[in-house]
């Protein structure tokens, strides 16, 4: 039983940032159609920027607490910076091309960005266990569980309802969808694409960077970090569907648990249960196991 | 075949290579080899870009190929170079062929992504398999020649420019049959191809194959070369990608294209390495965009200009 509940709350905290980390790659490429490997990079730059200044704030003897402020800003600042400079710089010049192009493009990206964190952090590993040193743990049907990892699901949660919120409830939810629809046809609506696909790139960015920033604490933030996480993101929305935030909910929920069931119980198969399901869902439902069926435009 | 320029040009070069070889410094051939080996995956993928498709998971056979040296070496103690190169090439094409099936129907992205999803299956088993060797690998015992162990490098060189000689002149006549033709024509227009009555998917199936033999054949040749293997320089994501870079670096021009676009590669790596070990992928990084934004034919493309085009036959 403890052990059913273990494997449970470690599946669906693993599932949470999994889910963090592939909605914004399932937005991105939802609305944009790129596929983007430096995904894995923006992870990778909210978590060193978050453990970097949540050291050096308890280094400086500020309160803990100010680390849960580092991580949102983090997440902010790395989405919008980097998601701003790539966007305009290097992909808003792609659009015209070729789908697969755009996504080697992203892996030169990812390339370039994977050194410049070592040539800015340096090699050795940073530990900001403050945040989650704070919350301490708690005793729950008879285990004990850290807060903070539980929070990890609240955040996941919050994210889910924002994006459906975003997308159902709000007039740029309608224009989003207006242009994922048919982008031609928004355009002629006189909707301003490229102001949305910026914007888009950049909220992706930002929820890669929380993904990144919020799971630093428990982690040692080192390099490779991001190598890791995007294929896992990738099978995660190829799992779900490429393109929707449900999909990428029933995505991270399906390899979250299946992963925590193989780490307590059969730890070979760890790596080996993800990427077998993400081909076995690519071989009998390559739009994604909850996709709706798609309407062929000519 | 023997009219054809570049048949010609690749037997002389193969020549000059060879013998230049020998008078060559060790860490020159050192980077030939490596080249040359990892050259022969690119012909394949060249095969499969000029339809229209990218594989992000060719580090699957290229590992199958390496892999399959080093079991056949801990396990059976096999050190023969052309027994070695053949297990490597045969594993990867038999699951080449029997991937294709599949394999066949898919474009675009999806073609891309199901070959990521299997290569990392591969490297989900062996990371967590200790008798594969986990994280570490293998050290593959020095290769012999029809039972003659050679003091250096050099017949080995040798060995490995004759394969991808032998390699490139195959895919250049195949590329020139009807069947081979039919690459740019199932990326133009897949319907108008059908209507020729081809059947895409199996010229797809085919080129297929005949990618995954050469990765893994590049893969084993690689092992050899290396002297070792394991998954993260093998298997992983990572080397696919490295793969595809150097096949869009190289361009589709010619079946010579992969052969200096690999050495270039090489050097680039060593060079950058040397000058900025912690900048190394950004070098790479920085000139995959270079070569994307501004150099679509990729390297043969220049030597096509400087050329005048003349070699384009």
């Amino acid at each position: 039983m403890e052990a059913a509940l273990t494997i449970l709350l470690d599946g669906l905290q693993f599932s949470s940032y999994l889910f963090i980390v592939s909605a914004g790659l399932t937005i991105i490429f939802g609305v944009m159609k790129i596929l983007n490997v430096a995904h894995g990079s923006f992870y990778a730059w909210g978590a060193y920027t978050a453990a970097f200044f949540i050291g050096k704030f308890s280094d400086m003897g500020l309160p803990d607490a100010l680390g849960f402020l580092i991580i949102v800003a983090a997440a902010i600042v790395v989405g919008v910076i980097l998601g701003f400079i790539i966007e305009q710089g290097i992909l808003k010049h792609m659009y015209e091309r070729d789908e697969v192009l755009i996504v080697l493009a992203t892996f030169g990206l990812f390339l370039v960005l994977e050194d410049i964190i070592l040539i800015a952090f340096g090699t050795d590993p940073y530990f900001a266990y403050q945040p989650m040193a704070l919350l301490d743990s708690v005793e729950l049907g008879g285990i004990t569980r850290d807060v903070y990892g539980m929070t990890l699901i609240g955040v996941a949660a919050v994210v889910a309802v924002g994006c459906w919120w975003l997308l159902n409830k709000t007039k740029w939810g309608t224009l989003l969808k207006a242009v994922i629809f048919d982008r031609e046809m928004g355009i002629s609506m006189g909707i301003n694409v490229p102001l949305v696909y910026t914007l888009t790139f950049i909220g992706g960015a930002i929820l890669g960077g929380l993904g990144g920033a919020y799971i630093a604490p428990t982690i040692s933030v080192a390099p490779g970090l991001g190598t890791e996480v995007i294929v896992l993101s990738f099978a995660v929305v190829v799992v779900g569907g490429m393109g929707s935030i449900a999909g990428a909910a029933i995505g991270s929920l399906i390899i979250g648990i299946l992963r925590a069931i193989a780490v307590h119980e059969l730890p070979q198969v760890e790596l080996f249960v993800v990427f077998a399901v993400m081909a076995i869902v690519l071989v009998f439902r390559p739009e994604g196991l909850f996709a709706p069926a798609k309407p062929r435009k000519i | 075949m023997f009219n054809d320029r570049t048949a010609k040009f690749l037997l002389l070069a193969a020549l000059v290579i060879c013998v230049g070889g020998a008078f060559a410094p060790n860490w020159i051939v050192n980077q030939f080899m490596f080249g040359f080996s990892r050259a022969l995956a690119i012909l394949g993928l060249m095969v499969l870009w000029r339809t229209g498709l990218v594989s992000f998971g060719h580090a699957f056979y290229f590992g199958l190929g390496a892999y399959a040296v080093a079991i056949l070496d801990s396990k059976l103690g096999v050190s023969d170079v052309f027994l070695r190169l053949l297990a490597g090439a045969v594993v990867a094409g038999v699951a080449g062929f029997l991937i294709g099936f599949i394999m066949r129907n898919y474009r675009d992205i999806f073609f891309a992504m199901l070959n990521t999803a299997i290569s990392m299956v591969l490297f989900g088993i062996v990371v967590k398999t200790e008798s594969l060797g986990s994280t570490d690998g293998f050290a593959i015992s020095a290769s012999t020649i029809f039972g003659l162990a050679p003091e250096t490098k050099y017949p080995l060189f040798v060995i490995i420019t004759l394969v991808g000689l032998t390699a490139a002149l195959a895919v250049n006549f195949y590329l020139k049959t009807t069947f081979g033709k039919l690459t740019t024509a199932i990326r133009d227009n897949e319907i108008r191809v059908e209507y020729l009555g081809f059947s895409v998917a199996h010229a797809i199936h085919l080129k297929y194959t005949i990618s995954t033999i050469l990765a893994g054949g590049a893969g084993a040749l690689m092992a050899m070369s290396l002297g070792q293997v394991d998954p993260e320089s093998m298997i992983n994501w990572t080397v696919s990608g490295e793969l595809v870079f150097v096949t869009i670096l190289s361009g589709p021009g010619n079946v010579i294209a992969p052969f200096i676009g690999s050495l270039v590669f090489e050097v680039l790596r060593t060079y950058a390495f040397e000058l900025a070990p912690q900048a190394w992928q950004l070098i790479m990084g920085a000139t995959f965009l270079t070569i994307i934004f501004f150099l679509p034919g990729g390297i043969w493309s220049l030597i096509e200009k400087l050329g005048g085009k003349k070699n384009e036959k």
